[in-house]
């Protein structure tokens, strides 16, 4: 009996151990990844709205250096661009078993496709346009 | 592939994005410019292919090849007057797009690292609403927009009492359901968020009138690279965050521009309600004046005897198609060694740089077409404007009438040329609803009838 409840409490005792270790690990860890976030100037939302705010700087002044004459070109262009959504399509679209978010990722990725194609395709029917033409 | 590797080529794709924009500062780049934005496309779907989530591609192949086909096949075929209505489908496909996406997001927050269903951390919520309510505006949105260009629902705002109030309603109630959801994260709520912001989508468009479609289409062409960039931050993909952003400030200077060329404030554009119903002229006060009406052959003879020419197209040129007939008269003309230059206004046609497109698919040479600044101190000097299918653009109201509702706006100043021939099928009033006084002045002679026809009928005279 007595052995019996000495084996318990050791038992007891080795797995408070590693529960502790387990939660000492969790702290390193959190305290690595702040440190890191903290490092790399601050959480990931920070750090996509950096992006974000420059890439709309970079968008402002190339926009602004766009011939008023190419404006329809330009709408065709950021169209196509704009479906690199797909890209979210494909993740959906992806996983190896059937579920609902397969299907949407599927649909996604068809309307994605007929804007990347259709925008690409006339744009450049809309360029080809715009060649110099030889003075007559 | 490493996740260090695939965000590197992220960047890549997104630097040859802003060199297809940055190609199009020139007609001579821009080709080159596309085949960027091509090569960024295929990066970033690769990089995406790759990726250790994506594991079946039957269903992607499908997906692509459908799309593809339809997308190829429809860009091929569609007439360049088209292209309004086409830029607007091809937004509203970016709008249901995004909202699928969220959806996926949604239901499987796993595949995108967002932790497991119904424990999504709030600010990817936020975001991911935020995606999904932009996208599902623009979808309705560039429905409607698409419905008043191809003629399938009338160009005329649709106002009601109320409007406003209720539009400012369920803006708000679209803001505390976004919190809402993020409170207990139900489907029921995803869908409802979905629903109303459809609803929104077609209340914000139908106001808005057809002569305004260049802004509209500008203010979608911005929403679609909103709604991709809320996609971009609940997937945390630099790549959709940037392109997003681009084509999001892309659209606001369009809009910007176009609202700029009609001396009107993009709220009272967003508003609504202005120039539809173009008031009937009055047969009355019509006849009392005197308006000079005359045949292709009086033209014919005006413009022969002319040193130069300056035309000045709108949107009557696309409407019946005259570019072509419009660029042989033209021809003619240089033959007989008179100077023939076009003058583009901001926002002739329906969307941005849309008489652009269509001269150059006439083969015009793009030297010979002017922006509004360039040419209009030209006109004093010029023999002949000739305007084909433009009206408010030329009405010099807009400079001496605080009374007129396009008082301000940036015209041609047409009336400056020796002699201006208009060519309009009647005498009615442009989409402003505004009477245009330089029909009845004594150097004005008006060309009633079909665009097309009567440049055709010119070419004959001249020859």
């Amino acid at each position: 009996m007595q052995g019996q409840d000495l084996i318990q409490k050791a038992e007891e005792l080795s797995r408070r151990a590693a529960e502790l270790s387990g939660q000492a690990d969790a702290l390193l860890e959190q305290a690595v990844r702040s440190a890191t976030t903290a490092a790399s100037g601050g959480e990931p939302f920070i750090f996509m709205f950096t992006i974000f705010a420059l890439a709309v700087f970079v968008g402002y002044y190339v926009v602004w250096n766009v011939t008023p004459a190419l404006h329809s070109p330009l709408m065709g262009v950021t169209n196509a661009i704009s479906s690199v959504i797909i890209v979210g399509a494909l993740i959906a679209a992806g996983p190896a078993d059937m579920s609902l978010s397969k299907v949407f990722g599927f649909i996604a990725v068809v309307l994605a496709s007929v804007n990347i194609f259709g925008g690409f395709i006339v744009t450049q029917r809309m360029l080809q346009m715009f060649k110099k033409k030889p003075k007559s | 592939m490493s996740e260090n590797f695939s965000a590197f080529a992220y960047l890549i794709a997104s630097i040859c994005f802003i060199m297809a924009l940055r190609g199009l500062s020139s007609p001579d780049t821009a080709r080159a410019g596309n085949v960027y934005g091509i090569v960024g496309m295929v990066i970033a779907v690769v990089t995406t292919l790759a990726a250790p989530g994506v594991l079946s591609f039957s269903m992607i192949i499908l997906g692509v090849l459908i799309g593809g086909t339809i997308g190829t096949v429809v860009a091929l075929r569609i007439q360049m007057t088209a292209l309004p209505q086409l830029v607007a489908a091809f937004h509203s496909l970016v709008g249901l797009a995004a909202v699928f996406v969220a959806a996926a997001a949604f239901f499987q927050p796993s595949a995108y690292g967002l932790g497991s269903y119904g424990l999504i951390p709030a600010t990817s919520l936020i975001e991911m609403s935020i995606g999904t309510a932009i996208g599902a505006i623009t979808f309705t949105g560039s429905i409607i927009a698409f419905g008043k260009l191809q003629g399938i629902m009338s160009g005329a705002p649709i106002v009601f009492p109320g409007q406003h109030p209720l539009n400012a309603l369920l803006g708000i109630l679209l803001v505390v359901l976004v919190v809402w959801i993020c409170l207990d994260q139900g489907p029921g709520l995803f869908w409802t968020i979905v629903l109303l912001s459809l609803v929104l989508g077609v209340l914000i468009i139908i106001p808005i009138g057809g002569a305004d479609m260049p802004v509209v289409v500008s203010m979608l062409n911005s929403y679609s690279g909103w709604a991709a960039c809320g996609i971009g931050f609940t997937l945390g993909n630099t790549a959709l965050i940037i392109t997003g952003a681009l084509v999001g400030s892309s659209g606001a200077i369009l809009s910007y521009i176009m609202c700029k060329g009609m001396n009107r404030s993009f709220i009272s554009v967003i508003l609504g309600g202005f120039g539809g119903e173009s008031a009937a002229p009055d047969a009355a006060a019509m006849q009392d004046r005197n308006v000079r009406t005359g045949s292709a052959d009086d033209a014919a003879f005006i413009m022969k005897n002319a040193g130069s020419v300056i035309i000045v197209p709108g949107y009557g040129m696309a409407v019946a198609q005259a570019q072509h007939a419009l660029r042989e008269m033209a021809d003619l003309l240089k033959a007989e060694g008179i100077s023939v230059r076009y003058a583009i206004h901001p926002v002739a046609g329906r969307m941005p740089g849309h008489m652009n497109v269509l001269l150059a698919e006439a083969n015009v040479p793009y030297d010979e077409v002017l922006e509004l600044e360039e040419i209009n101190r030209d006109f004093a000097g010029a023999d002949v404007a000739f305007v084909i299918g433009a009206n408010d653009v030329t009405n010099p109201a807009a400079k001496t009438d605080p009374q007129s509702p396009i008082y301000g706006m940036p015209i041609l100043d047409v009336e400056k040329a020796g002699t201006v021939l208009f060519v309009k099928r009647s005498l009615g009033s442009g989409y402003a609803g505004v009477e245009n006084e330089l029909f009845f002045r004594d150097n004005t002679m008006m060309l009633l009838g079909d665009a097309k026809a009567m440049c055709e009928d010119v070419v004959k005279a001249l020859e």
